[in-house]
């Protein structure tokens, strides 16, 4: 256990940057997908390393129950996409638009 | 060996993380994708956290990026190979990524996170386990409820109901 707090934080918070950049930039449902679970690992990864390094238990568990969860979003998420890929024929959300009622 | 293991664990992380947003192919980015959350795992590992480490690979790597995979199969081919976004928006993008990683990188590096270490040794996984049973058990029944309730409305959702009556009419 020689690394410290602060190189954990960092890959956490480039990862961060990565995943706004993909959802900023990327007009792909399925890639802006992938950037929310990128942010979402980045919130993981923060959360055990500050539970490893206060210590306490709670970090981990709290990681745990935020993985089960990131699943679920990930069921509802691809599930959606389906139904809108069926709707439009397409993958672009530009294609979404009557989606604002 | 520590910090090798730490370079070499957030080169694959991140790259992987890029990779998976700028490859051409959907295909290729999930799997990178894929690649990102086992990097993810290794720095669960390098955290003292094997039972958190575990969950990942099984529940990110096991089962979410191959539901990714399966939907990405779905889709017709060109869009697979077809890379949709806005040319305007990337440099705006990039800037974006490149100040909120500097600033929040620099209140960090500022701040007093820079002196915590630790000796102490790493939480034992029974505590996780007393966690869940003892304090978190309501939140515990919860989640099974909401994973439950989420799986059976995607099924709902992604159910075609045009086929089902095409069927009973025949």
């Amino acid at each position: 256990m020689t690394n410290e707090l602060i190189d954990f934080t960092l890959v956490s918070v480039a990862l961060l940057g990565i995943g706004i950049y993909g959802l900023a930039v990327k007009r792909n449902f399925i890639r802006m997908l992938f950037a929310i679970e990128i942010i979402i690992n980045a919130a993981n990864l923060n959360l055990v390393a500050f539970g490893r390094f206060l210590p306490h238990s709670g970090g981990q568990t709290l990681a745990l129950f935020s993985i089960a969860i990131a699943a679920a979003e990930v069921a509802i998420g691809l599930s959606l996409i389906i139904v809108a890929y069926r709707m439009y024929q397409n993958v672009d959300i530009a294609d979404f638009r009557s989606l604002k009622g | 060996m520590a910090e090798i293991v730490f370079l070499v664990l957030s080169v694959i992380t991140i790259g992987s993380a890029i990779a998976a947003l700028e490859m051409r192919s959907l295909i290729y980015g999930s799997i990178a994708l894929m690649g990102s959350l086992g990097g993810i795992a290794g720095f669960f590992l390098l955290l003292d956290a094997p039972f958190v480490a575990l969950f990942q690979l099984v529940v990110y790597v096991g089962a979410i990026a191959v539901l990714i995979l399966f939907t990405v199969m779905l889709v017709k081919r060109e869009l697979i190979f077809k890379k949709i976004e806005d040319k305007r928006r990337k440099f705006a993008g990039i800037g974006l990524m490149l100040i909120i990683m500097v600033s929040i990188g620099a209140v960090f590096i500022d701040s007093g996170i820079k002196t915590i270490t630790t000796d102490e040794p790493p939480v034992n996984f029974r505590d996780i386990g007393a966690d869940f049973v003892i304090y978190y058990w309501p939140a515990l029944i919860l989640m099974g409820l909401i994973l439950a309730g989420t799986v059976t409305g995607a099924l709902v959702l992604a159910r075609r109901v045009d086929v089902e009556v095409d069927e009973r009419t025949n």
